[in-house]
């Protein structure tokens, strides 16, 4: 299951895709009414967003190698909210942690840089890419058997429980959840910061434990077996018509209507 | 008007490049420029309360940019400590968010540097899989090929060298330096060259963060970073934006020719394995070229497991007429039947854009100033008909470390300067075998400006250069700059251009599309503007907006505005692929490109 584990109280903050953005918060709350939080991210190396993507030719995933990598965008965001929670003194520790290759040492070196303060590597051989399964945290909530609070556009801390404002199909809906529970970044939750260049050097003195799966006892053998990539179909032309009459004639043809 | 504005230009000193000038803003033309370069951020009241102070760092040698030049001359300084037992600090830094994301080449590499540097490159894993096994040289014309011969010792014979991906390389390169302990921080963008008092150069500094597209600071602004050291070693790449503001403010360029460029566009492609042949290398001149227009193909097989080709095609950026469209003649020229069989049934995987010096000997500044040093294709030492510079290149890199090394290391060292005066590098290369290679073509360039144009230059090279090496006792000269050579509209005839039929040839924006630029959108365009009146005024009045067409990935554009009569140029800056072509080909020199915020620039996979 999960490793490390005997933290009391978490809130996991996780983005909307697949992607991890973990947040797990300790909170002390016997001492202070400020909470002292341990917070955990999780940050994963994705394809760049602006790069173009290729199936590769016998269609079993997609090309990763050489292509530009960047922390996934929504990982961004969890980290920022972290940060930002530190920064209003309700955090005291920040531990960013990243599944994958050992290039995801880069990403975690970026999350330090952001002002994680130390993190975990898991090395796990394979493709790793945003699938954008949106499930990551809703298993980690399962897992945990903690509540959930999905899509935040808005994190506040109340007490002993964090108001989240998240935004749904219908609009905006606003959830209370006790500790430890799991949260999941949206894209509104805020702007990230950049990573600069002083503190990048600072990051590189900030530690990274490297672990295996096996060692906390998880099995990696896969329970899904990718068939096949294929590119989405080639958008074919479309048609103008004069006329509304002409439209539902075309489409009545077409056996669409 | 322009004569006043490269005047006025000329008359900056050590005050950044581009001040405005002008202040003028035409209620008719729309403000376009925002950028603190052309807009100095001391005199803007939003910034009147943001605190400007940079962390700064020392280091003993800064190297900018992480290319061949650049990292040879970091891995031969770390050679160079570790052999002799010195401690020595050598920082890289590059503005792609990853060694080799920017790097753009044919490749045909001479491993000759290469072979210098790290002998044993073959058993560290270099890249270099597929060694020239054919090599051809055809004149087209409009359906025919002729091809021409090509003897062992005429400057485009290949063998011996390697068909690469030279992106691929320079990674490689990087990861050779890491493990000498260089200190390689890619994604850092160098803005700025910091001066001493008494006029050295003291180091550089990296991009700010957090300004948005009006050029006010966001809640995410924060400074660069700086950099002092002994010796800068600047590693630009053709036309670097900070080796231009050195040549002005130092006066580098007194004794040589300005430097005159070519725009090379390529592609990568999936061919038909029944077309591929690793190892083939093949140059076409010609067709659909006019023979005053210089220019050619180059298709490279490579032999790294799939069957991909490098294609691509060079222009001469000292061309006339202002309707010539660099990127619709290498989709044209792809049509031609010797050359369309490659590609059919294939798929284009990546596509890209980077200028390319040509000056060669004859535009070579001066290389070394206090504080300061010039390698690699930044000063230019490309070898034209050989179509090979990284050699050269590498090789500038090596001598430059060892000069620099000789100097640090010299306990009797009494600079003159706060910043070391590397004197000797220059002397060093004169001696080197780069010299003398560059000093041997220095004439078939130039050749081509004659009324025999192309067959000018290939009965040069066929006859003298063939017989004598380049030890003709004469220099022709270049000319003059690419920029002044086009021609009003009015006096040349717009070119029709075929359709793209999206199998062999494409349209310019899905082309972009597959070179991965990305620029985030808030920030000022780092193609900034000396003048904002001068694009309709000039370019487009005179020239008919030249930009439109030399520029590979679609920035300029010139729209009408809501009247409908006047025009504007937009300038789409997230399209950039950081060629450098529109900073030299602009008539009116008003377009300055800087570096944009950390991060921008195109993804280039192995190219």
């Amino acid at each position: 299951m999960w490793p490390i584990f005997d933290y009391g109280r978490f809130v996991s903050i996780i983005s909307s895709s697949d992607v991890y953005g973990v947040v797990w918060m300790r909170s002390l709350a016997q001492l202070h009414k400020m909470a002292n939080l341990r917070v955990l991210v999780g940050v994963k190396r994705v394809i760049d967003y602006a790069v173009k993507i290729r199936v590769k030719p016998d269609n079993s995933g997609v090309v990763t190698d050489g292509v530009k990598h960047s922390m996934n965008p929504f990982c961004e965001i969890a980290m920022e909210e972290a940060v930002r929670l530190k920064e209003k003194k309700l955090a005291k520790e920040i531990i960013a942690v990243s599944c994958g290759p050992a290039q995801a040492q880069e990403t975690i070196r970026t999350a330090l840089a952001m002002g994680a303060d130390r993190g975990i590597h898991v090395e796990v051989t394979g493709k790793s890419i945003d699938g954008d399964n949106n499930q990551t945290g809703q298993m980690t909530a399962a897992l945990l058997d903690w509540p959930q609070a999905t899509f935040a556009s808005e994190v506040t801390k109340e007490n002993d429980h964090l108001k989240v404002v998240r935004e749904i199909d219908g609009g905006l809906e606003t959830v209370k959840v006790t500790l430890p529970a799991v949260i999941t970044a949206d894209l509104r939750l805020n702007e990230p910061r950049y990573a600069t260049l002083p503190n990048i050097m600072k990051a590189k003195k900030k530690k990274i434990a490297k672990h295996k799966a096996a060692d906390f006892g998880v099995d990696l053998t896969p329970t899904l077996e990718v068939v096949g990539v294929e590119d989405p179909p080639v958008r074919q032309a479309g048609q103008k018509v004069e006329s509304t009459e002409e439209l539902v004639a075309k489409l009545k043809d077409s056996g669409v209507v | 008007m322009a004569a006043l504005l490269g005047s006025a230009l000329k008359a900056g000193r050590f005050a950044r490049a581009g001040v405005r000038l002008f202040c003028t803003n035409n209620a008719a033309t729309p403000k376009i420029t925002t950028h603190w370069s052309v807009l100095p951020r001391d005199k803007d009241s939003r910034w009147s309360d943001v605190d400007m102070e940079r962390v700064s760092d020392e280091v003993d040698v800064c190297i900018v940019g992480a290319g061949p030049a650049g990292l040879s001359a970091a891995i031969r300084l770390k050679q160079l400590a570790q052999q002799q037992d010195k401690e020595l600090r050598v920082l890289v830094l590059e503005k792609a968010t990853e060694v080799g994301l920017h790097t753009l080449s044919g490749a045909c590499l001479e491993p000759h540097a290469l072979d210098e540097l790290i002998p044993d490159w073959k058993d560290r894993g270099a890249p270099m899989h597929t060694p020239v096994t054919e090599d051809r040289f055809n004149l087209l014309t409009e359906k025919y090929k002729i091809p021409l011969p090509i003897l062992p010792g005429l400057p485009m014979h290949n063998s011996g060298n390697y068909v690469v991906r030279l992106g691929n390389f320079v990674r490689w390169l990087g990861e050779q330096a890491e493990e000498l302990e260089v200190e390689v921080y890619p994604g850092c963008p160098v803005t700025e060259v910091l001066y001493h008092e008494d006029g050295s150069v003291k180091g550089v500094a990296t991009s700010d963060v957090g300004i948005g597209k009006d050029g006010a600071p966001k809640d995410s602004f924060e400074r660069g970073m700086e950099f002092h050291s002994k010796v800068v070693i600047f590693a630009e790449g053709c036309h670097g934006h900070l080796a231009k503001q050195l040549y002005k403010n130092l006066d580098l360029r007194k004794n040589c020719e300005p430097q005159t460029y070519a725009i090379g566009l390529k592609e990568l492609w999936e061919v038909d394995p029944a077309q591929h042949k690793p190892g083939k290398v093949e140059h076409t001149v010609g067709w659909p070229l006019d023979r005053m227009t210089y220019g050619g193909s180059f298709i490279y097989h490579l032999g790294e497991g799939e069957p991909l080709v490098a294609v691509g095609y060079v222009l001469g950026l000292d061309y006339s007429n202002p309707y010539i469209s660099p990127f619709k003649e290498f989709q044209r020229w792809k049509h031609h039947p010797a050359v369309k069989p490659t590609f059919e049934g294939g798929k284009r995987i990546a596509y890209g854009a980077r200028a390319l010096n040509e000056g060669g000997f004859q535009s070579i500044p001066q290389l070394a100033f206090p504080g300061g040093c010039l390698i690699g294709c930044s000063p230019g030492f490309m070898n034209v008909p050989k179509i090979k510079g990284t050699h050269n290149a590498m090789k500038s890199g090596m001598i430059c470390a060892e000069a620099i090394f000789d100097k640090l290391t010299d306990e009797n060292l009494q600079s003159e300067t706060q910043g070391v005066f590397v004197d000797d590098y220059e002397q060093r290369m004169k001696d080197s075998w780069v010299w003398k290679e560059i000093k041997s073509v220095r004439n078939v360039r130039p050749s081509f400006h004659s009324p025999l144009g192309l067959y000018g230059t290939l009965l040069y090279t066929g006859v003298f250069y063939y017989l004598f090496r380049g030890k003709e006792p004469w220099t022709f000269s270049h000319g003059g700059a690419d920029y002044k050579r086009l021609k009003p509209a009015s006096e040349c005839t717009p070119i029709e251009y075929p359709k793209p039929d999206n199998k062999i040839s494409f349209d310019l924006l899905s082309s972009v599309a597959l070179s991965g630029t990305n620029h985030e959108g808030d920030q000022p365009a780092h193609l900034t503007l000396m003048n904002d009146e001068v694009p309709v005024n000039q370019n487009l009045g005179i020239y008919d907006g030249p930009e439109q067409r030399f520029c590979p990935a679609g920035v300029y554009e010139y729209v009408p505005m809501e009247d409908g009569k006047t025009m504007r140029l937009q300038i789409n800056a997230q399209n950039c692929v950081h060629c450098k072509t529109c900073d030299i080909k602009d008539p009116s020199q008003n377009i300055n490109w800087v570096t944009p915020e950390a991060g921008g620039g195109p993804a280039y996979n192995g190219m």
